[in-house]
């Protein structure tokens, strides 16, 4: 008999290897207690998260939590169904209502998870004989959405907008072809030239598809994200989304225009065979996304907080992975895994949590600490934040 | 485009990615034989279609595993 799992055997290695040297396993953290959308007890210590993408902090507001209680009470724990037989309730009307009208766009189609929403919309309306065109860099959930199409995948490099222009000019006469960018790349934090790279995609008839998970709610005027920001929104045919961000729940959606879109509910599989969001989730969804549409003053103190951050971490002389703060996200380039694991586990110590993130999930196989502000850091806690990273980096020997 | 003008060309365009100055027969595998990774293919990948004016897409790249098979696409690429 073949061991199906065989071919894990260089991971299971590579993972031994580096639990052997005595470092506390990156990937088995727990939660022991969430205290607020900041702070968590990890093995019995209060521990600041800085690696949570909870960018508007929205987890705790007490109007969210008091809606998800009222929807428990009043619909119960689960709808046990698809959104097109028994699983559409009330609240997910609601909850599509408010993203129309948070993006003042016509449709919306809310998703279990925002992995299902690229997976789904992507796989069902590129094609066989259709290309997709797409930034290297893209999130696993792109990726697998293209893989479960049957249209030709077509790459291009990280931003590059003539490698992109290139590769639209080459793509047979009369064939679909879909454009898919994302607002933030959420490895790095950087955001991407959208303005430029859409006007090209229009330019060779191609409809685009934009990822604004990093972005909902802090970028552009209304917090619509990048495409908001730089212009170009009413450009943008599919707007991707989450609610595992700024929104502070769980869930994926598309926002669209386009005048057939409501046809996707009866012909993209991952939202047809799949049970829908419990009612809980709808219920404090919609109502963070709603007061989402009026948080100016948390959305300055996160840029606020992102600046701080940036500048006292390369100030410091750690690496980074934008010259600038671009977002939320602020990443910490790791000279390799051993001593990414070590600085992770440093951090720990002193109490703070980020993300580790090692390849394939990286680009051009780097090992980064990834950190994600959030708007309800203190200014003090950020100053605590660059304090840690300072003892953390000299006792790992990255500093 | 004839065969060995498109050899000729796509020889030219390895080089500087045979870091190791592997010996290159038709039968060399990308994966194996000249070690190359993902990120290393993409470049690759790239250079030649900017070269030929093509596209060889992801699922057409699924396909090819050998130096010989890729001239092999470059050619019927070109049409």
């Amino acid at each position: 008999m073949t061991d199906l799992f065989s071919k894990f055997d260089a991971l299971i290695a590579q993972r031994e290897g580096l639990l052997a040297t005595g470092v506390t396993d990156p990937f088995g953290l727990v939660m022991e207690r969430v205290i607020s959308p900041t702070v968590a007890v990890c093995n019995g210590r209060e521990t600041i998260l800085l690696g949570t993408y909870n960018y508007m902090g929205m987890t705790f507001d007490p109007d969210v939590i008091a809606a998800g209680k009222q929807a428990l009470d009043d619909f119960g724990s689960g709808t046990t169904g698809s959104r097109v037989l028994n699983g559409t309730y009330a609240g997910h009307r609601a909850v599509e209502q408010a993203l129309k009208e948070f993006y003042g766009m016509d449709h919306a189609m809310v998703f279990s998870t925002g992995y299902q929403a690229n997976l789904g919309i992507i796989s069902t309306i590129a094609g066989k004989g259709d290309y997709i065109v797409l930034d290297i860099d893209s999130h696993a959930s792109i990726w697998d959405g293209c893989k479960m199409g049957d249209a030709e995948v077509v790459p291009f490099k990280h931003n590059d907008i003539e490698a992109m222009e290139k590769r639209l000019k080459r793509i047979p006469e009369g064939a679909g072809k879909l454009v898919i960018l994302e607002g933030v790349y959420s490895m790095l934090g950087d955001i991407a030239p959208l303005k430029e790279m859409i006007r090209i995609a229009k330019e060779h008839g191609a409809m685009v598809l934009v990822d604004e998970a990093h972005s909902m709610g802090f970028i552009g005027p209304n917090g619509r994200g990048v495409a908001e920001d730089q212009g170009v929104l009413d450009q943008v045919d599919f707007v991707i989304g989450t609610f595992s961000k700024s929104v502070g729940t769980v869930g994926g959606f598309c926002v669209s225009n386009h005048p057939k879109f409501e046809i996707m509910r009866l012909v993209c599989r991952p939202y047809v065979f799949t049970a829908s969001l419990p009612p809980s989730v709808v219920a404090t969804a919609a109502t963070s996304i709603r007061k989402l549409m009026h948080g100016a003053d948390k959305r300055a103190h996160l840029w606020e907080n992102s600046r701080t951050l940036h500048k006292g971490l390369r100030d410091l002389g750690f690496q980074l992975g934008t010259a600038e703060p671009q977002s939320a996200i602020i990443a910490v380039i790791m000279p390799d895994l051993e001593r990414g694991a070590g600085m992770w586990e440093a951090l720990l110590h002193e109490g703070l949590y980020v993300n580790l993130a090692r390849p394939p999930a990286t680009p051009a196989g780097m090992t980064l600490l990834r950190c994600s502000l959030c708007a309800e850091h203190s200014a003090e806690q950020v100053q605590t934040i660059i304090g840690m990273f300072a003892r953390a980096g000299k006792a790992a020997g990255i500093l | 485009m004839d065969r060995a003008a498109t050899v000729d060309r796509i020889a030219a365009l390895i080089a500087p990615f045979n870091k190791k100055g592997v010996a290159i027969t038709e039968a060399s595998t990308f994966a194996g034989d000249l070690e190359f990774d993902s990120l290393t293919v993409m470049d690759f990948v790239a250079a030649i279609e900017d070269e030929f004016d093509i596209i060889i897409s992801m699922n057409q790249q699924a396909e090819i595993e050998t130096y010989g098979q890729l001239i092999d696409a470059v050619v019927k690429l070109q049409g």
